[in-house]
Formats: structure tokens, sequence, C-alpha cells
């Protein structure tokens, strides 16, 4: 086999494509391996990893478009993905070559200058998956192979270049409800993922695998069993469900070594049915990246009983507090507060947290610890409901927040004026069926004029800068750049916007094929700075537009299938 | 949408199996038609081959539920599929393949927990709700020597469509 048809997958359809597109063959070829060197590092030019550094900011120094002439973007290329449901991956690109994943499985990639395919993978499920969130975040590159994770709980290692198979490793049952949305992350010769399936009963973990090989590194259980500390916060065998999923990629300090991980639900949802703090569910926590050591925690809210998953990883940022700098972690949480933590080599502490969006649940934080204390009556129980603000979907869910060094502010999606009220019953656990034992509500707050906002926040002083309002729901993560502004779609208008960074004025938008819950990302190629994003409405996007319509009595469609958009300015 | 009698390959349910409650404190045990409650909620079931009593849990898609309403509320096609007012689908929703496990009583309704797609029992599954693209596929049953049984194969595709 020479070079040139090495670079080739067997599929007929990619052969084709390739041969009719000589630079794309010229891309694969000189292929730059992604070293963590890279990865620590990336250049403005690539956007390696899902947030486009390990720190998890959503950030990129380029500034070639920037407020002044950011009207004048336009689209340069749209893919689509002939695929349906919520499309939550960025665009991952190196050197030219750009790799999305679409909801079942699917990855692409595509001359990221041209929109050519170079080749598809398309991933074969199980018929009697079970999987209830159908969607992907993206890939993750080290050395010349893509990573992703899937539905039916297996991490699948492809030839950049070609998109072959190298190996397919398992790492979970799913016809017991283990499945996996997230990007994985790659870090010294590891690509390290979680499980999704809070909601079905499964006992969390993040697993590392050999990037090489495929094999077992080690696995570090997000629930501790018996005789690992924390297990006590468990009555009897309601560890072996106890959920604490993890949805998103991790965040990585290479000098600490450590990586960082937002954990979901206890399970089943109610607290009552499992008395006790619950360990480590809506915590970050912090694992050694060579060993999978858990060195440290910080639960957000014990004996969770909302459906207020913190699956966000929080930021790693340095910040200041009275004069006083130190290494913090950022969380804008599901349950409607910000949550600045400092980050050690053997700890995290709590510094301070405060509402973003309206929250009537906690009566106090203690001052030491951030460990909340409740207001009862909007705890809900095992036939006792209880109304409670935010809703069940948190002031903002996994789509990512942003921060840009420049202006030194973190740009939140969230969901403002939503409540709900939720009651739980008695729930038998069964291997693969759902385990929440809740029956959830939604309801919007009389005489709310608006649901979505693009928060921003001053790290250093805790001040909440500015806010822009949409009527529709936000649920779109976030990206910032050295050019001043911040893109964002996340509303069911289906349009995707650009901010300016300093004031949060809407500076340029497009409207698109469908509502954007993509992660956008933003990459340049011979000295042309281009935004890219995909736009493919779905997941719970979509099931919080249904219970919005309720309420509202309105009726919102948002056209469904994925559509790669890429845009430029104007030459 | 295309009807066909039974799904290509599913080898149960199968044309004289039994139904067998899928869990709880009779999981394994036969359904007899008083078993399902007209005022009760829904019944999971498995499919058992009458003569190997072999029950078919090996997949999901083979999960039946087995709903029970009056015989008048039923349309055409429903009725032709009942027995004694019980009608029977695939538990599995269309959508992304969740349990359609929640029951809305006050509308007789089959719900999906995950996205609230909602499906009509009365009138051969159809969606009256949510993001679901195709309805629930219907079971034909009925009843002999006391005992509720499958009359046939599944109407429809099961389980998530592809997006």
């Amino acid at each position: 086999m020479n070079r040139l048809t090495g670079l080739l997958a067997p599929s007929p359809l990619v052969l084709a494509a390739v041969l009719t597109l000589a630079p794309a063959i010229l891309v694969g070829q000189t292929y730059r391996p992604v070293t963590d060197e890279r990865l620590v590092s990336p250049e403005p030019e690539n956007w390696l990893s899902y947030r486009g550094d390990y720190n998890g900011w959503g950030y990129s120094s380029l500034d070639q478009i920037d407020a002044s002439n950011v009207g004048d973007l336009v689209p340069v290329w749209t893919f689509s993905t002939g695929v349906g449901g919520g499309h939550e991956a960025p665009p991952i690109v190196n050197d030219g070559v750009m790799y999305v994943t679409t909801p079942g499985n699917h990855v692409l990639a595509i001359d990221a200058r041209t929109g050519d395919l170079l080749w598809r993978y398309r991933h074969e499920l199980p018929r009697d998956r079970i999987a209830f969130h159908d969607t992907n975040r993206g890939v993750a590159l080290f050395e010349d192979k893509v990573y992703t994770a899937t539905l039916d709980a297996r991490v699948v290692a492809l030839d950049a270049r070609s998109g072959e198979v190298v190996w397919n490793t398992s790492v979970a049952d799913n016809s017991a409800g283990y499945y996996m949305t997230l990007a994985p992350l790659t870090a010294r010769g590891k690509v390290m993922v979680g499980v999704s399936g809070g909601e079905l009963g499964i006992r969390g973990f993040v697993v590392a695998l050999d990037t090489e090989t495929g094999e077992e590194v080690w696995r570090t259980h997000t629930v501790p069993g018996p005789g690992e500390p924390g297990n006590d916060t468990w009555p009897g065998e309601s560890w072996r469900t106890g959920g604490a999923a993890v949805w998103l990629t991790g965040h990585y300090d290479p000098d600490l070594g450590l990586t960082y991980w937002g954990t979901g639900n206890p399970g089943p949802w109610i607290g009552d049915q499992r008395p006790g703090d619950n360990l480590y569910t809506n915590s970050v926590i912090a694992l050694d990246v060579d060993t999978g050591e858990l060195v440290a925690h910080h639960q957000y809210h014990w004996n969770g009983s909302w459906d207020w998953d913190e699956v966000s990883t929080p930021l790693l940022i340095d910040l200041e507090r009275g004069g006083r700098s130190f290494a913090g972690l950022v969380h804008p949480g599901r349950n409607g507060y910000l949550w600045i933590l400092k980050r050690k080599e053997n700890a995290i502490e709590f510094v301070d947290a405060q509402p973003f969006v309206h929250q009537n649940v906690f009566t106090s934080l203690d001052p030491e610890t951030g460990r909340p204390t409740y207001d009862e009556d909007r705890k809900p129980g095992t036939g006792k409901p209880a109304d409670f603000c935010p809703s069940l979907w948190g002031g903002k869910d996994w789509p990512p927040a942003a921060y840009n060094p420049t202006t030194g502010l973190l740009y939140i999606p969230a969901n403002e004026n939503l409540c709900g009220t939720s009651v739980g019953e008695e729930v038998e656990y069964r291997p693969g069926r759902a385990f929440t034992g809740a029956d959830t509500e939604m309801t919007v707050r009389p005489g709310a004029d608006h649901i979505g906002e693009l928060q921003a926040w001053d790290m250093n002083t805790g001040e909440q800068v500015w806010t822009t309002e949409f009527e529709s729901q936000n649920w779109g993560p976030v990206l910032t750049t050295g050019g001043g502004l911040v893109f964002m779609g996340g509303t069911s208008d289906r349009y995707f916007r650009a901010f300016d960074a300093n004031t949060g004025e809407v500076l340029w938008r497009q409207r698109t094929n469908s509502g954007v819950i993509g992660v956008p990302s933003t990459y340049e190629i011979d000295g042309v700075q281009y935004v890219a994003v995909q736009s493919g409405w779905g997941v719970d996007a979509a099931s919080m537009g249904r219970r919005i319509d309720g309420q509202r009595g309105t009726s919102t469609f948002v056209p469904e299938g994925g559509v790669v958009w890429v845009f430029a300015l104007r030459r | 949408m295309t009807r066909v009698q039974s799904v290509e390959g599913h080898e149960h349910p199968a044309d004289g199996d039994l139904l067998v409650f899928s869990f709880g404190g009779r999981e394994g045990q036969v359904i007899g038609p008083d078993d399902v409650d007209p005022e009760g909620s829904p019944i999971f079931a498995f499919p058992m081959d009458a003569d190997s009593r072999h029950i078919a849990s090996e997949s999901r898609l083979n999960e039946v539920i087995l709903v029970r309403l009056e015989p008048a509320d039923l349309s055409e096609e429903s009725a032709s599929r009942s027995a004694l007012g019980i009608v029977a689908y695939s538990a599995v929703c269309t959508h992304t393949g969740c349990e359609v496990s929640d029951w809305e009583e006050d509308t007789k309704r089959l719900k999906c927990p995950c996205h609230d797609s909602e499906f009509d029992p009365s009138d051969n599954g159809r969606v009256v709700g949510g993001p679901a693209p195709l309805r629930l596929a219907a079971l034909p049953l009925r009843v002999a020597d006391g005992v509720l049984s499958v009359a046939g194969g599944f109407s429809g595709p099961l389980g998530a469509q592809d997006p």
C-alpha cells in the first residue's frame, strides 16, 4: 500500500469523496499528531478539544473577527449531517481537518476550509440500546487518532487520516443503562470518559483507557463502595444504584496532575429514598490523571432531590479575592448558584457562592464549607410534592459557560423564571429501566417576560456586569474570542448570534436551519478566521420548549436536522 | 406508514405466546384477563412460549404494555386487536427508546417519562403529544382457556427510530 492509498478508507463513498479532493489528501498526508504539549498549549489556529483547552474556557485568542467587523460575517460553507435530533458537538479542528459527531454516533471528518467530506464513521448501535439522551458532544484527539464515546458505552479509536477503526472497547453494560454522550478527555497517553445513565440506576464512574491499545488503565467510581470513604453516606445497598453520572468532559490541570469532573444526581431522584449526603453526587471530583485516585471533592448540594445534576465541569481560572490570587474552580451550577472554589494539590476549598437566577431552596450556605441549608418545604419527598425554583433543568444545564481572559468576564447561558414541582413515588430497581421515582412538572413564574439569558460576571469582583435576555429558553453553549466577541445560539428562534463581549449587545446574527445547541468553535486556515457550529435542535432543549409551550399556550415549531455551519468575514 | 403483520427477525412475541409479568411480586407468572385492572395502571409483560415456557426477556424490545379500556372507546383497529377491552403495545418509545412507563389516568394515555411523548392506547398507539416520530407498535391479543395470549406479531417497527 503506498502512501496515498494508505490514507483511504475502504468505503466506496469515502473513496469517491477523497479522490475528488486533491487538497484534502494533502491535508491528510500532513496530519500533525496531537501531543500532550499541543493540548497543554494549543495553537490559536486550531481547536483541538471539546472546549479548546484543558481549562474549559471556550476561548480563542483569534481576533480577525472583532466587534468592528463582525457584521460582515457570512456563511462560507454548510454541511448537512443527514441526521436528526440534538447536535451538540463542537467542530474540532487540527490543521485544517474538522471532526464533528452527531446523534446516533456518526463521526465526520471534513476539510475545514472547503467543506468537503474526507471520511465518515457510522457506529453500529444495537436496536435495543438504552440511551435516554441520544446526543454526542464530540471527539477527542491524541497523537494520530480520533476518539469517540458511544451510546452503547464503548470507546472507539479511529485513524485520524482514514477513519478506520483502530480499537473498540466496551467500558460498561449498556443493557444495565450505562451509555455515553460526552467528548472524551485525552492526556498523558490516556483517553478518559465518564458514563451517563443517572436516570437508570447506574453507579457512575470515570475510566481511563490506554490511547494506543484501548486497555483499561484505571477506573474510579463516583459512588464509593463498602470500605471506601463516603460509603457511609448511603443507606444499605443504595450505593449500588446511586447514580452520580459523569455527562461531560473533564478539565485538566497539568501542573497538579489532576482532572476535574462534574457529577450528576443520586438515584432515585427523591432524597428520602436514600437518606444521607450521597457522596459524590452533585459534586466536582479531582482525579489523579495517572492513577485515577480521587484526591479531593466538593459537593454543591447534598441529598439531591430536584434533578439538579451538577454535571458541568468547573472552569479552571486564576482568580483574585481581597487582593490575593489563587487557582480557582468556577461553576455556574444547575442549582442556580455561581460557585467559586479553590483548587489545591490535595483539596478543593469553598470560597463563595451566590445565586445567578431566582433560587428559593437554599436558606443559607455555611461560610466555611459552602454546605447549603434547605427550606424543607421546597424539598420534594416520596408522596410529598414540593414547589421549587429554578426548575428541574436548573439555572444552567449542560451548555458550557465561557471565560475570556481579556475582559475577565465569565459568560453564563442561563434560564431564569422557571420553577417546578416534583413528587416522589416508590420505585423498584430493574436493570436498564427508569429509576427516577419522581413525577415532575415545570412552571413559568407569573409575569415573566423572558426565560433565556446570557449573563456576564466579572471574575475578580464577583459581580454581574451585564445580562442579555431572550423570550425563548436558552440552551446555547458559549464561545468567546480575542476579538472581543461572544458567540452563542441556544434559542428556539434558530438564530446564531455574536455579542459584544464587553456590553452584551447583539452585533450580528444568522438564522439557521434549526436551533443551535451545538458547542461553537473557531479556527484559522491560510490567514482566514472561521467560526463553526452545528445547528440541530433536540434533546432537553426541545423537551423544555414543549413544557414552556404548555405553560404559555403557545406552539413553537423548531425544525430538526443537523447542519454544520462555517462562517468567515466577507472577502 | 407501512403495515406489517410481524417484524422480520423478531421471534417473540408470536402467535400463541402467553404473557407473564415482567417485574414485581408476580414476575414470571402468567397474566389472565382479570389481572388487567380497568382502574389500575398498565401492566408490563414479556411473552412466554406456551410449549417450552421460555420467557423471551432477552431483548427489551420484546416487552409489552397491557391496558384495559372500555371496549366502546376503542377505535376499529384497536378493537380488532383487543380481547375483553385489553390492548397491548410495545413498551419501548419510538423516540429515543425509553420505557413508556407513565400512565395518565385522567386522559387514559401512555406517556414516556424521558421526553413527554404521549400515545393513545384506544387508537392504535397513535402519537398524541411529544417528539415520538411513530406510534407504538400494537400486539394483537386473544383470550383462551382463561388466559391472555398473543394472536400475532407486532404491527410495526420497535424501539428508537434511527435519527
